[in-house]
């Protein structure tokens, strides 16, 4: 019974089929937010999965010198990182369906896996625009993946503790010590624009300069199983922002789970705002930026940490 | 990455609007080589202009640019008005004036936005887009089209401006100020779009003189070269231009002097608005131009255009040259992107608001080497002979004859 239970949890509550339907709306409210900024209109609600489904019945053509195995197996990879790293992030309650001391660390590092995928894709595509694409999108994982890791595990340190589910609970239980992670939380959704490549930083599928990027010889299902991972992503990425740094929870676990949801709309609202605000970064600039400005605040910030940490200690 | 990358931009590419191709050659991510290459959007129109009617021709040369299409005409009338000794009524030269400004402002609207997309700022692309559909409505109200108004004619005008579509203009203008009041203070205070215009495709002061460029991008270095000021023509005799310049010498500084010139439009049509005189539209124009040769300078959107006819007594004309403002820009292109990164090619390019098909001409280069020379009858037999090849047979189109 247990088995069966979890199985039931991984595959559809709160597991693969929520984060499917979480992320279409995702990005249907993204994409209908933005309209509304740019005095447009915005697509209908079901645009995204029409949008998946058009791609799933269109004839996919694979590049004739890439890797066959690879270029196929990358988007299944990167959507499997993805929805694997959201089983440790709660939902529904204060409890994940996979946790254990640790997992905020392994959600990191399944993150950083579709970022590595859409580098092989554009590598192994053997096209100047899709290289360029997946260059760009190496450099800037090594210039948000410090600043994003230093303050993503801030609130883990305050917590003594590095489990996601064990980093909401403390919270709940001390909520004033949410204020010391402002600084952090702001960073946060700065650089998680980086790590989404969405604007301002989407340099490495800017498609005035590289026409798209990686992903540029992606057709078909291929190209859908991508698109899915990288709306499954946003997801990821705010929930994880909402456990982190708006931990507040009732107990009760359909109020929470309400809770939840409103939180990760307010953070996909404040995202859309970032990305219809601003123009887009150019590599070197956002190299400078996470570098010389995130960097520097994100290790401030967690020496002070560390001193407030010492002084609750003793 | 590796040493020499050369990608193509163009023919085909999301950040260009018509073909032309540019290959770039890298170094990691700096331009260290580009090679522009014109000519995908030869469409013969000089040469059209020689087989038929002055008055036809009007049609074709409307037709040069999509943009500019006032400024392409209104020179070209002004050339055959000056050939055929015409005095146009002053009515018709206010009006003239009233939609080339109109003109200048949907361009530069449309510019900035385009601008905003090369840039990956969509927001300013909507934005701009929306208001420079007011501007359009105007001038399909005054003229029945969206972009080619076919207001000129050769002696005139050929629509009046009521009091109700002047009212309107007035009303828009009110609009349109507070909005591009608004884009001013963007650009002044919006720090990406900032980072990302500020200190690429620097064109100095001398470059300028160098390689000619003309229009906003000279104006951008501080050199004075509007056409109203320092050459008025029709009405600008009368109302003086405030001319705008910036010494940044770059892509910001051609975003500023746009931005400040649509101030000015605005200024300019309420004033030629409130004091155009009444009278006649247009006087009549005779069928055959006496013979003689002119050159007449008119400020487009983009810059400087220049036109030379020459008239041989005949109802058509002997030789028309277009040299619109893209043609002058283009020689310091090479310079612009060379040194600055690949991912400011394509604002760049933007950044002189280039207009390819209106400025793709046959040039013919001498050389003492024995060059072949291929006329206008050899050229057409090349062609029936490749045809006929494959199986279709062009003789029988009938060419249009000149008509000297």
């Amino acid at each position: 019974m247990e088995t069966v239970l979890s199985i039931i949890k991984i595959l559809f509550f709160p597991g693969l089929l929520f984060l499917l339907v979480a992320a279409m709306l995702a990005e249907y409210i993204d994409r209908k937010a933005c309209a509304h900024m740019q005095n447009r209109i915005g697509p209908p609600w079901y645009q995204p999965l029409a949008d998946v489904l058009k791609l799933l019945g269109k004839k996919t053509i694979i590049p004739k010198n890439a890797g066959k195995a690879l270029f196929r197996a990358l988007p299944s990879v990167s959507f499997a990182a993805v929805a694997t790293a959201f089983l440790s992030i709660p939902v529904w309650g204060s409890h994940a369906v996979v946790e254990f001391e640790g997992d905020i660390v392994v959600i990191l590092y399944l993150l950083t896996i579709p970022t590595v995928c859409l580098f092989l894709a554009g590598w192994d595509s053997h096209d100047v625009y899709a290289s360029m694409g997946s260059f760009r999108t190496l450099t800037q994982m090594f210039a948000y993946e410090v600043p994003l890791f230093m303050v993503l595990l801030t609130p883990a340190l305050i917590a003594g503790t590095w489990s996601v589910s064990g980093i909401l609970l403390y919270y709940s239980e001390n909520p004033l010590y949410t204020l010391i992670n402002i600084p952090a939380f702001i960073i946060a959704l700065i650089i998680s624009q980086g790590k989404l490549e969405r604007p301002p930083f989407d340099a490495p599928e800017a498609e005035t300069e590289i026409v798209g990027g990686a992903l540029v010889e992606y057709s078909g299902r291929y190209l859908a199983i991508f698109r899915m991972a990288a709306d499954s992503e946003l997801i990821v990425v705010v929930s994880l922002l909402a456990a982190l740094f708006l931990p507040f929870i009732t107990g009760i676990a359909w109020i929470d789970f309400i809770l939840y949801i409103v939180k990760i709309l307010a953070l996909i609202l404040i995202l859309a705002v970032l990305k219809a605000s601003m123009a887009r970064i150019r590599m070197d600039q956002m190299l400078h930026f996470c570098w010389w400005v995130l960097t520097p605040i994100a290790a401030v910030e967690i020496i002070v940490i560390l001193i407030v940490n010492g002084g609750i200690a003793l | 990455m590796s040493e020499g990358l050369t990608i193509p931009i163009g023919p085909q590419h999301p950040s260009l609007k018509e073909p032309v191709s540019f290959l770039i050659t890298l170094d990691g991510e700096v331009v260290k080589k580009a090679v522009i290459e014109l000519g995908y959007n030869h469409r013969g129109l000089e040469k059209a202009c020689e087989s038929r009617t002055y008055i036809q021709d009007l049609y074709i040369i409307e037709r040069v640019c999509g943009i500019c299409s006032h400024a392409h005409s209104y020179a070209y009338c002004r050339c055959v008005e000056e050939l055929a000794g015409l005095q146009t009524p002053r009515r018709a030269e206010y009006i003239r004036g009233i939609v080339g400004e109109l003109e200048r402002l949907h361009s530069h609207l449309l510019w900035l936005g385009v601008a905003g997309h090369e840039i990956g700022f969509d927001t300013l692309f909507m934005y701009t887009w929306r208001d420079r559909e007011r501007v359009l409505d105007l001038l399909a109200e005054i003229g029945g089209n969206r972009v080619n108004y076919g207001i000129n004619t050769i002696g005139g005008v050929r629509r009046d401006l009521d009091e109700n579509i002047c009212q309107h203009i007035l009303d828009v203008m009110d609009g349109l100020e507070e909005q591009i009041k608004y884009y001013a203070e963007l650009a002044n205070t919006e720090a990406t779009l900032i980072a990302r215009l500020a200190g690429i495709g620097i064109l100095t002061r001398d470059d300028v003189i160098k390689y000619g460029a003309v229009g906003p991008v000279a104006r951008a270095a501080g050199i004075m070269d509007d056409v109203r000021i320092v050459e008025p023509y029709g009405v600008f005799t009368e109302i003086k231009v405030n001319g705008v310049t910036d010494d940044h010498a770059d892509v910001y500084g051609r975003t500023v002097v746009r931005i400040k010139e649509m101030l000015e439009s605005i200024r300019l049509i309420r004033l030629m608005v409130k004091e155009m005189p009444d009278g006649p539209i247009s006087v009549r124009a005779p069928r055959r131009i006496p013979t003689g040769e002119i050159i007449i300078r008119v400020e487009a959107p983009r810059g400087e255009d220049v036109h030379y006819l020459r008239s041989n007594g005949t109802d058509k004309p002997d030789r028309v040259r277009v040299r619109a403002p893209s043609e002058a820009n283009w020689h310091g292109m090479k310079h612009m992107l060379e040194g600055f990164h690949f991912a400011d090619v394509p604002i760049i390019i933007a950044a002189i608001d280039p207009c390819y098909s209106c400025t793709d001409r046959a040039i013919m280069l001498r050389s003492d080497k024995g060059d072949t020379v291929t006329d206008w009858e050899s050229l057409r037999r090349t062609g029936i002979e490749r045809y006929k090849k494959m199986g279709i047979d062009p003789s029988k189109i009938r060419m249009r004859t000149s008509g000297v």
